[in-house]
């Protein structure tokens, strides 16, 4: 049985059809890459799988290890293991990272049936997650993502992902606004977690974020939908030929 | 030398029982329905008074006679019968329940999430229990200990007998019986509240609580604080309590003064949470305040903070008069209304002397039906050169049929003074709720992540263990304003 599965979602924003008939299987252990030009429906496919209010299904279906998720509200989703790195992480001014961290852990073991972490377990456990992002403890002191530069953003999504230890993860343009030594810490960073009971996906426009996260199978999204799927060799066709050469082949 | 976390626990446990009644030996005697001189008179007689004090609340009774109800303020309510009020009982028994099952759900669910033990639980929601105080010595060690250091603190009825002078000297110095229409009142048949003293040098080692006041009656609906810290001292004060509490006295009209002489501080905090009545507002508290303190001396300083939840309706403005040169006066608030509650708050700084400086954070947060006014008022008179004020004033909106309001009043007669005014009024985003949702918060969580962020600088200035529990008391009051 597939961790993620999408059969046929069907998607509208403003009576405008975004998602048109997407299907994707992704199982345990392995990581898929969505690739597709700018306004393909990348963004709106992770916020429809996210269950952000708005990207309610039309059609179609969405299990996450057998389990339906159309009727779960986006919380309820995320404490069942679905994590979205997000393209324009969000400001929460005056809160707290290592707050903010903490009740994120702690709903997700609430819901786990697992013990509360106590203060001190909980500190211990985010500064360790925390230096492998170099993510330095007055980072998390600070509110979250405000003032953070593009770079720092996308390493604290990434220790949130550390931290929650999610199933599923889908990584919208984590690459976009890194410089090169900042694409390898947050590269490092979800290359560590990949392992035989998760899953990974990375959404980005480019081919270069693949060099460092290699997929086992890549996806071409276009209008909507996956006009063409295949293995890593399919990112460095679009590195070469650009995405019309496979648009207007599909 | 700060308390051990234990001793205050159980400082707490022991005084706050006490606090909410069931002393033994209390006079079941009640003044007749109403006010009159007569009743002023029995207050007096009742409490064994001087007759200076006789004089002073007689004259604030025809003041206040003379007097009429504020209407600037942007609440509104039904007129208060003054006449249907008693002014004067023994401290009341609550309706005595006979087990914590004939306590209101609802009621019982916000301890719940207070944390409040169930013997608390029992006291708070006026369930008969028959507790035996085994020990209040842990709380009078407390009171040598202060004695020790010739600090004085006691209930306001006691430093009439006891420190006359004093009380004399400054009861209603800060506050004129004339002052405002609840004042004059207050004035007139307050019942009960704090006094403090703080000798020449002193800093008082602990922050004083009206947990600690212990021998004390419930001081009723008009409560009367006084506090005076001469040179070179300082204290800090806490004031109220985070659990709902029911009172069967809808009016509530107290007076705070508070006296700081040359290089002193008072820090004075509030967590506020008297009952707000059904969600049509319907049985609330009105909460009428006045609260001032005077910056004597040189370089003294005054700081105001409050967590204002609860009530109907307050009307509300702690306020600074700086009189003394290069004093220091600050104001940082959190006023929280859900449902059909009303909040009018703010402050008023008064610059006087040269080089005063004032702050003012001013956070209100409006959910359901709620209409949130922050009135402010900087004054900068005309000796007070180079003084300053900064005023910050943001306000929340959760929803789209609440209302928030920033009437500012500034008066400046010195070009030499600066004063700043920021003003935002912001929404929760969808964006930072769904982030928050995205990583497994309830909508409700959330939302009080968002909102105690937006409070934080004013929740910093609480004290540790207030700040904890005032954050936890704005989650539980907006519950339910979102989603
Ligand atoms: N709220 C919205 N209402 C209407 N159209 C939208 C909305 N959000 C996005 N779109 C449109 O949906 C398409 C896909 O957007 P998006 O998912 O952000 O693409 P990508 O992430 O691939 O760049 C674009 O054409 C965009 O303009
Ligand atoms: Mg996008």
């Amino acid at each position: 049985m597939s961790l993620l599965e999408i059969k046929n979602a069907h998607l509208k924003l403003d009576d405008k059809n975004i998602l048109n008939g997407v299907s994707l299987s992704v199982n345990k252990g392995e990581v898929h890459a969505i690739m597709g030009p700018n306004g393909s429906g990348k963004s709106t496919l992770s916020y429809m799988l996210a269950g952000r209010d708005g990207y309610e299904l039309e059609e179609g279906e969405i299990l996450l290890d057998g389990i339906s998720l159309s009727e779960m509200e986006a919380d309820e989703r995320a404490r069942s293991g679905l994590f979205l790195a997000f393209q324009y992480p969000v400001e929460l001014p005056g809160v707290g990272g290592m707050s903010f961290l903490r009740e994120a852990v702690n709903s997700r073991r609430k819901f786990l049936g697992e013990e509360e972490l106590d203060h001190l377990a909980f500190v211990k456990e985010a500064r360790k997650e925390a230096s492998k992002m170099y993510v330095k403890d007055e980072m998390l002191k600070r509110a979250v993502n405000v003032g953070f530069s593009g770079g720092e953003k996308k390493r604290f999504e990434i220790l949130q992902m550390a931290m929650l230890k999610p199933k599923v993860s889908i990584l919208d343009e984590t690459d976009s606004g890194l410089d090169v030594d900042a694409l390898k810490i947050v590269s490092d960073g979800v290359n560590a977690q990949r392992n035989n009971d998760n899953a990974i996906v990375v959404i980005t426009h480019y081919q270069r974020l693949l060099d460092h996260i290699v997929p086992d199978f890549v996806h071409i999204l276009s209008d909507g939908v996956i006009i063409k799927s295949g293995g890593p060799e399919l990112a460095l066709e679009v590195e070469k030929n650009g995405y019309s050469g496979l648009i207007n082949a599909a | 030398m700060v308390a051990t976390q234990e001793t205050i626990d159980k400082v707490k446990e022991v005084a706050s029982s006490y606090k909410y009644g069931f002393v033994t030996e209390l006079e079941a005697e009640k003044a007749p329905l109403g006010l009159s001189e007569d009743i002023v008179k029995f207050i007096s007689k009742k409490k064994k008074e001087p007759q200076w004090l006789l004089d002073w609340r007689l004259k604030a009774y025809k003041k206040w006679l003379a007097m009429d109800e504020p209407n600037w303020a942007m609440v509104n309510f039904p007129k208060i019968d003054f006449q249907d009020i008693y002014y004067y009982s023994a401290p009341k028994a609550k309706p005595k329940l006979n087990s914590l099952d004939e306590v209101d759900p609802e009621l019982l669910k916000t301890y719940e999430k207070l944390g409040i033990p169930i013997k608390e639980q029992e006291v708070l929601a006026g369930v008969a229990v028959d507790y035996v105080f085994d020990s209040v010595s842990v709380a009078t060690t407390f009171r040598e200990k202060l004695a020790d250091k010739g600090i004085i603190f006691c209930p306001i009825s006691e430093a009439v007998q006891n420190h006359p002078d004093l009380v004399k000297k400054y009861i209603g110095s800060v506050i004129p019986i004339s002052d405002n229409y609840y004042a004059a009142l207050n004035s007139a048949v307050f019942t009960d509240g704090s006094f403090v003293y703080v000798p020449k040098g002193v800093k008082c080692p602990m922050e004083l609580s009206t947990y600690f006041r212990i021998n004390e009656q419930n001081s009723g609906q008009f409560e009367r604080t006084l506090i005076i810290v001469e040179d070179n001292a300082y204290v800090s004060y806490l004031e109220g309590c985070t659990a709902p509490q029911r009172d069967e006295n809808q009016l509530h009209a107290a007076v705070v003064e508070l006296v700081a002489m040359d290089d002193s501080e008072i820090k004075y905090s509030t967590v506020q949470n008297w009952y707000p009545g059904d969600k049509d507002g319907k049985g609330g508290i009105y909460n009428f305040v006045t609260k001032r303190g005077n910056c004597l001396g040189k370089r003294s300083k005054v700081s105001w903070t409050q967590v204002e939840t609860g009530s109907a309706i307050t009307w509300k403005y702690p306020s600074c008069v700086l009189r003394g040169d290069e004093s220091v006066g600050e104001f940082y608030s959190v006023a929280v209304a859900n449902n059909a509650q009303q909040a009018d708050t703010g402050t008023k700084m008064i610059h006087i002397g040269k080089n005063t400086k004032s702050t003012i954070i001013s956070k209100g947060i409006s959910a359901g039906k709620a209409q949130n006014t922050y009135r402010g008022q900087v004054q900068i008179q005309k000796n007070a050169k180079g003084s300053r004020n900064f005023t910050q004033c943001d306000s929340l909106l959760i929803g789209d049929q609440c209302g928030a309001h920033t009437v500012p009043y500034i008066n400046q007669h010195t070009p030499s003074a600066r004063v700043e005014h920021e003003a935002t009024t912001s929404k929760i985003s969808e964006d930072q709720l769904f982030y928050c949702l995205q990583r497994g918060l309830n909508t409700e969580q959330a939302t009080s992540l968002i909102v105690n962020g937006f409070c934080k600088e004013v929740m910093k200035e609480l004290p540790m263990e207030f700040a904890v529990e005032a954050q936890k008391l704005i989650g539980i009051s907006l519950e339910g304003s979102v989603g």
